[in-house]
C-alpha cells in the first residue's frame, strides 16, 4: 500500500467533529463509532486533509514539524482504520 | 491533563445521554431500573420533548439512547425519533420488543441513523421469563424476526440484543453470542445494578464472584466484537498488565454522561434514580443545558473523587472503585469498594451493613398488584 504521507485523504462523509478543550470527538453516524482526537493539531490536520492533495501536504500546510510527522501519521492510519477517513473523492 | 482526567473533569456537553421517554410498560421486569409500569401523568409533552431535542442539537450531542419503560407505548414514539433524526441526533433506543410487528419493523428499517437494542435476559424462555415476565421470551424472538424479515440489518446495519448477565444466564454467554450472529445483530451485554425493582432482586440475580470470573475471561476473549456500555469496568481489577476491557475505564456520571427521566428529571446516570442525585430538571429556567453546566451536583461529581477505603489497593487504578449506583443502593459509602468488588472487599462491606440503612430509590411506577390477604371464596359446583 502507498505509504500514508502521500495519501490523498479526507474525513467520512458521515463523520462529524464536536470541539473539545483535548481535541474533538469525532462520531461517525455509519458504523457508529465514537472515536476521540486527543490533540487539538490532530483536529486541525483532519479539518485541513480534504483540502490537500497528500496527507504530507496537510501537515506541512498546519505547520506540523517533520519530528512529530511519524506520529501523526500513525494516528491517521488508525482513523483510516475505523473508516474516519476514507480516500478522497 | 490526560484524557481519562478530561472526561472526568467533565465536558461542555454530553457524549451521550439517556432519555426514558416514559415509565409505562407493558413488562414488570423484575431487575427495572426506572421501577416501571404505570405512565407518569406528569412526563414531558410531544412539543417538551421537541425542545429538548432541540437543545441537544445545539448542544451537539452525537446520540441518545432512548428507553423507558417501553419506549414504543407513547403515541408520539416515532414523531420524536423521526424528529431527532432530521435535526442529526441518532437514536438508539431499548425495547422489549412488543410493539415491534411487520408494519413497524418496516417503517424503523427506512429510517437513517436508527440502532435498536432487544431485551433479553436468557437463550430460552424459562430462563428469560423468570426475569422479564411471561411470554417475554416469545415476544423479544418474533421483535428480532420482524426485523430481519424487513431486512433491517441488510440497510442499518447490526440491531442489538441487550442481555443484563445473571447468576442464571452467565452460562449462556455463548448461545447469546451464538443467537446475535444467527440474526447478524450483535450482543451487548451490561451489568445487573440494584437500582430501581433491581434493588429487591439484586441479592438473588447477581453473579458470584468466580461467576465474575468468567465474565471477565469471556469479555477479554471477544473484545470489542461484543459490546458492554463500557459497564463492567470493576472487572479490570482481575486483569495483568495490558489485559484490560475495551472502553474509557471510568465512571460518566454527570461527566460525560447523564439521564433524562420521562417527567424531565435529569439525573448523573441512569442507575441513580434518586433525590441525592437529582441535578434539576428540563422545565428549569435555562433548559437541560444550564443544568448540566451549572447543577451543584454535577460540578461536585467532576471534582477529583476520594478513592478513600480504596486508596491502599494495588488495584485502584484498574478498577476505579467500581459503580457509584451499585454502592449508593446497597448502602455502601461512595468512596469505597464497589459491592461485587473482584477482591472481596465489597462482600466484607456489605456484611456490616444494616438494613435499615439501604437507600431506597425515590420513585416506584410499578403496576399496582392487587394483594389478596384472605382466602378467596371460591363456590364449587357441578356442571
Amino acid at each position: 500500500m502507498t505509504d500514508i504521507g502521500d495519501r490523498a485523504l479526507a474525513l467520512h462523509p458521515r463523520v462529524a467533529l464536536r470541539p473539545e478543550p483535548f481535541g474533538a470527538l469525532a462520531y461517525h453516524y455509519g458504523n457508529r463509532r465514537l472515536v476521540f482526537l486527543k490533540h487539538p493539531d490532530v483536529v486541525r490536520v483532519v479539518q485541513a486533509l480534504g483540502e490537500h492533495r497528500s496527507v504530507d501536504a496537510a501537515l506541512t500546510a498546519c505547520a506540523i514539524a517533520p519530528a512529530r510527522r511519524p506520529s501523526f501519521h500513525r494516528a491517521l492510519a488508525g482513523l483510516v482504520e475505523s473508516d474516519m477517513l476514507v480516500e478522497a473523492a | 491533563m490526560t484524557l481519562a482526567e478530561q472526561l472526568k473533569s467533565g465536558l461542555d456537553a454530553p457524549i451521550c445521554l439517556t432519555w426514558e421517554l416514559t415509565y409505562a410498560c407493558n413488562l414488570a421486569c423484575v431487575h427495572c431500573l426506572s421501577s416501571s409500569g404505570r405512565r407518569d401523568p406528569n412526563e414531558l409533552s410531544t412539543a417538551e420533548a421537541k425542545a429538548v431535542i432541540d437543545e441537544l442539537h445545539r448542544l451537539q450531542v452525537f446520540y441518545v439512547n432512548i428507553g423507558g419503560g417501553e419506549p414504543m407505548i407513547r403515541r408520539d414514539f416515532f414523531d420524536i425519533v423521526e424528529y431527532a433524526i432530521a435535526q442529526g441526533i441518532g437514536v438508539k433506543f431499548s425495547t422489549n420488543g412488543a410493539f415491534i410487528d411487520a408494519e413497524r419493523a418496516r417503517r424503523l428499517t427506512a429510517m437513517d441513523y436508527l440502532d435498536i437494542q432487544i431485551s433479553l435476559d436468557g437463550t430460552d424462555a424459562v430462563t428469560n421469563d423468570a426475569v422479564r415476565g411471561a411470554g417475554s421470551y416469545a415476544t423479544a424472538r418474533a421483535a428480532m424476526d420482524h426485523l430481519r424479515d424487513a431486512g433491517f440489518v441488510e440497510r442499518n446495519g447490526p440491531f442489538k440484543i441487550s442481555v443484563v448477565i445473571t447468576r442464571h444466564n452467565v452460562n449462556q454467554l455463548d448461545e447469546f453470542k451464538a443467537l446475535a450472529d444467527s440474526y447478524g445483530a450483535q450482543l451487548r451485554v451490561t451489568r445487573l445494578r440494584p437500582s430501581g425493582r433491581g434493588a429487591d432482586s439484586w441479592n438473588d440475580l447477581h453473579p458470584t464472584n468466580a461467576q465474575q470470573r468468567q465474565i471477565f475471561q469471556w469479555l477479554l476473549a471477544h473484545g470489542e466484537t461484543v459490546l458492554t456500555g463500557d459497564s463492567f469496568f470493576h472487572l479490570n481489577a482481575l486483569g495483568g498488565p495490558g489485559e484490560q476491557l475495551p472502553g474509557l475505564n471510568l465512571c460518566g456520571a454527570g461527566r460525560v454522561v447523564c439521564l433524562i427521566d420521562p417527567v424531565g428529571d435529569v439525573y448523573a446516570c441512569p442507575f441513580v434514580i434518586h433525590d441525592e442525585f437529582l441535578a434539576g430538571n428540563v422545565r428549569d429556567a435555562g433548559g437541560f443545558t444550564k443544568v448540566w453546566r451549572e447543577s451543584t451536583l454535577f460540578a461536585e461529581l467532576r471534582q477529583p473523587q476520594s478513592a478513600g477505603a480504596c486508596a491502599s489497593c494495588g488495584q485502584f487504578d484498574a478498577c476505579q472503585g467500581g459503580c457509584m449506583a451499585a454502592k449508593f443502593f446497597t448502602g455502601l459509602p461512595l468512596d469505597g469498594p464497589d459491592p461485587e468488588c473482584v477482591g472481596g472487599d465489597g462482600e466484607l462491606a456489605l456484611a456490616g451493613v444494616a438494613t435499615a440503612a439501604v437507600p431506597r430509590p425515590s420513585a416506584d411506577h410499578s403496576h399496582r398488584v392487587t394483594r389478596l390477604d384472605r382466602p378467596v371464596p371460591v363456590l364449587l359446583g357441578r356442571k
